[in-house]
């Protein structure tokens, strides 16, 4: 499947390639985040890391380190 | 499981799963539990809210409003320091400056340039500084005197629980007890007249759960990061946390609840050390100027220095 992600961090979008089935959590592992460093949302909704992702999805990726 | 038929948003330590709604309720909760447990702000208050126009200072902001309006005995001001960072301090006081006056919070905004002559990002080309190192240190003494000026009773600030566990260990490597004798939700060793109380509401709410909270109730469009923090030995051990955290679920909450338990007797400890004055400005001081001073004489003799330079 090929998933569409933003990453705010970075302001970068990217495509990611991943299994058939995958998760959030499959998703953050495959790009190698730390999913207690951000919030995954899709069209402005938040997912959780069991959930379930599909082929050209567009997730964005909020990392929650902020401030100062 | 999951808290009802509602989409949950996000998974709690212990497994169950809330949806927004629930989700908000708990951290609400939590974040009154925190002031009653601690006793952190009392039937009537003319109380400071820091606010950054970041998610940790509109998350606090937006509860203590709300708070106040169920108690008017408890008034909320707000106070902004504008250190004067670049495409980020100013980008985020804008969010601040919206919120404020959409919650009709007065707002009091303190600046870097006006108070000490130049913003952070010109002191940082002139003096060789570590950048949070010098901007904490005015920050602190800017709250400290203008929370003063405006007679507040206690100042709340954003800490939540990574922050002060960040702390508890950077003190602890760096061998630095009596910084952690400071530490806990009401900041400081004993009451002193010159110091204006500081209290951290969120201090058991973890950062994912503020910007979380943040996120759902629509407080601001951005999660900005101050560009001097990559540098710092406190992202290093922020990374490092995050790192336990991701594998050994609870690190945190462990590091900071073990901590409150030892907090007491290490406030007992340092309880009678002696608070002097500033010679220059009044201020408190652990000898006979404070560091904002010592700082803002560095900064004098580097700007003459520059000068010179730029006249030969």
């Amino acid at each position: 499947m090929q998933i569409n992600v933003f990453f705010d961090r970075e302001n970068k979008e990217k495509t990611i390639e991943v299994d058939e089935n995958s998760s959030v959590k499959d998703l953050l592992g495959k790009m190698k985040i730390n999913p207690v460093t951000v919030i995954v949302s899709k069209d402005n909704n938040i997912l959780t890391e069991d959930e379930k992702i599909n082929d050209r999805d567009k997730i964005k990726l909020i990392s929650v380190i902020s401030g100062g | 499981m999951n808290c009802c038929k509602e989409k949950p948003i996000i998974e709690l330590q212990a497994g169950q799963k809330l949806c927004k709604k629930h989700f908000t309720e708990y951290f609400e909760d939590k974040v009154h539990k925190t002031i009653t447990k601690f006793d952190l702000i009392g039937k009537k208050e003319n109380l400071g809210v820091a606010v950054s126009g970041g998610k940790d200072s509109l998350t606090l902001s937006f509860i203590l409003n709300k708070l106040s309006k169920r108690n008017p005995k408890i008034k909320i001001e707000a106070i902004a320091i504008d250190e004067g960072i670049k495409n980020y301090r100013d980008k985020s006081l804008i969010t601040a400056k919206e919120f404020c006056n959409k919650h009709n919070i007065k707002l009091n905004i303190y600046s870097f340039k006006e108070e000490f002559g130049m913003p952070l990002d010109n002191m940082l080309k002139v003096l060789d500084v570590k950048p949070c190192t010098i901007c904490g240190i005015f920050r602190r003494y800017l709250l400290n005197k203008k929370s003063k000026e405006l007679r507040l009773t206690k100042l709340a600030t954003g800490h939540n629980l990574d922050d002060e566990c960040q702390s508890i260990m950077m003190n602890q490597f760096k061998n630095n007890i009596q910084a952690s004798a400071r530490l806990g939700p009401k900041v400081g060793v004993k009451i002193n007249k010159n110091f204006v109380q500081r209290i951290k509401p969120l201090y058991l709410c973890m950062e994912k759960e503020v910007a979380t909270y943040a996120f759902v109730n629509n407080l601001l469009d951005e999660f900005a990061e101050c560009p001097n923090v990559s540098k710092s030995y406190r992202a290093q051990v922020r990374d490092m946390m995050n790192g336990f955290e991701q594998k050994f679920p609870g690190t945190k909450y462990s590091i900071v609840n073990s901590f409150l338990h030892v907090l007491p007797g290490l406030k007992q400890r340092f309880k009678d050390e002696a608070v002097n004055y500033c010679m220059n400005c009044g201020e408190p001081a652990s000898r006979d100027k404070c560091n904002a001073c010592k700082f803002a004489d560095k900064l004098n003799k580097a700007k003459d220095k520059a000068l010179v330079k730029i006249k030969q």
